[in-house]
């Protein structure tokens, strides 16, 4: 074959070779097929540690309970029970280490989320004893009035 | 050679060989998994149970640092309102992240809409999520092996794989992945995979004081969740799609997509 044949598919040569040599200090250990195969498990296998190691930010409510059984007892002898420490008391991290004070949510929104009045039939929202926002003491906060752990007013 | 000494030194020398050639034989990852308790983690959403407020995307979005305001979500829920006519209207403001405190149902365009207590024949919320499909639109598509399906059936996007090409995010038919604004890579729910795996709960089952959410392994036949879709009449989303959901839906709608 003549010069003008070699040169360019030298060069292509080269630059395959190159590729090559790139890909495979590039490319982890690791990486390749693994249990679900090429279509869907074609991946960095490390990867899936690195999601496990994700820091988590919720407790539980049992977690709470360690320390503030008094609290947890209450709430759980009443209607709200059911709620989450954290739904309301924001996400606890490494409390009462990182941070050492949660931001309670005492906000009238946060009442409103299951407490406004919607006509929802087909839904469990409907037994669940409803205001009308507007209507109902319009600027005040709930907890005013109610007792977030223990909203029945009659039980005050 | 005595044939006694022979047939002492054969049967050792054989004994041996077969021990070392056993201790040299490679393990099959197969056999592993088969030695292993199956686990095919699933989901199980009871609509009658939610009542639309928002505390698990909540939970979700502080769980795994998605920005509560940007406009992106893991998961989220629908309001479905079906007319007495038959008309449907939904709506999921912000993704239901502060839940849903208004009667007006918004029509993005032709603005808030109210539906009279009295025309409305249904109304019920369905959450959604990532539905871990066991052939996964997603992971198909993706031209660089960042987005993938673990054994025990999550689908996890690799963010340092992940060239943000977004074919992924156009792949799914349930509209489940976004563009992370902070990572700028795909993203999307991965059932909690470092709580799940480390023997906890998903942060949105969790917080859901209703019970309407739930995760369970599949293969195990004593979990709630497995009964559940054993022995329940449960449907899928978009089941004609053939991505096989793994998010079973308990109260699910033909109006609901």
């Amino acid at each position: 074959m003549k010069g003008h044949v070699w040169r360019p598919l030298l060069v292509v040569i080269g630059l395959v070779i190159i590729i090559l040599v790139a890909r495979m200090f590039y490319v982890p250990e690791d990486f390749g097929a693994q249990d679900r195969g090429y279509t869907f498990g074609y991946h960095r296998l490390s990867n899936e540690q690195e999601w496990k190691d994700y820091p988590a930010k919720y407790q539980d409510s049992e977690y709470c309970s360690g320390c503030h059984d008094d609290k947890t007892e209450e709430l759980n002898a009443a209607q709200h029970g059911m709620i989450p420490c954290e739904n309301c008391h924001g996400a606890a991290f490494d409390h009462p280490d990182d941070p050492e004070k949660l931001t309670i949510d005492r906000s009238r929104d946060l009442c409103l989320r299951c407490h406004s009045e919607l006509y929802m039939p087909s839904s469990g929202r409907n037994d669940i004893p409803g205001v009308n926002p507007e209507e109902h003491n319009a600027g005040l906060e709930c907890v005013e009035c109610h007792n977030s752990h223990n909203p029945s007013l009659e039980e005050m | 050679m005595k044939r006694r000494d022979f047939l002492k030194n054969a049967a050792v020398f054989v004994s041996g060989a077969s021990v070392s050639l056993g201790a040299l034989e490679l393990l099959d990852p197969r056999q592993l998994l088969a030695a292993n308790p199956e686990l095919r983690w699933g989901f199980l959403v009871n609509t009658h149970n939610c009542v639309g407020c928002g505390f698990c995307v909540k939970a979700c979005k502080v769980e795994n640092d998605i920005p509560l305001e940007a406009n992106v979500t893991r998961t989220w829920v629908e309001r479905y309102v079906i007319t007495k006519d038959g008309d449907v209207v939904m709506d999921t403001p912000k993704g239901a992240l502060n839940g849903f405190t208004s009667k007006l149902i918004d029509q993005n365009q032709s603005g808030m809409k109210q539906v009279d207590d009295e025309e409305i024949a249904q109304a019920f919320f369905v959450p959604k999520l990532c539905n871990h499909c066991d052939t996964p639109a997603c992971v198909q598509v993706c031209p660089v092996g960042a987005t993938y399906q673990t054994k025990d059936g999550t689908v996890l996007v690799d963010r340092k794989w992940c060239i943000g090409c977004g074919y992924c995010i156009m792949g799914c038919p349930y509209g489940v992945r976004f563009f992370h604004p902070v990572e700028h890579v795909a993203d999307k729910c991965t059932f909690c995979y470092h709580r799940i795996s480390n023997g906890g709960n998903t942060a949105c089952a969790q917080a859901c004081p209703f019970g309407a959410r739930q995760i369970g392994n599949l293969r195990d036949p004593n979990d709630p969740v497995a009964k559940a879709v054993m022995n329940q009449r449960v449907g899928v989303l978009r089941d004609e799609y053939g991505t096989k959901p793994q998010v079973f839906y308990i109260g699910l709608n033909k109006e609901v997509r």
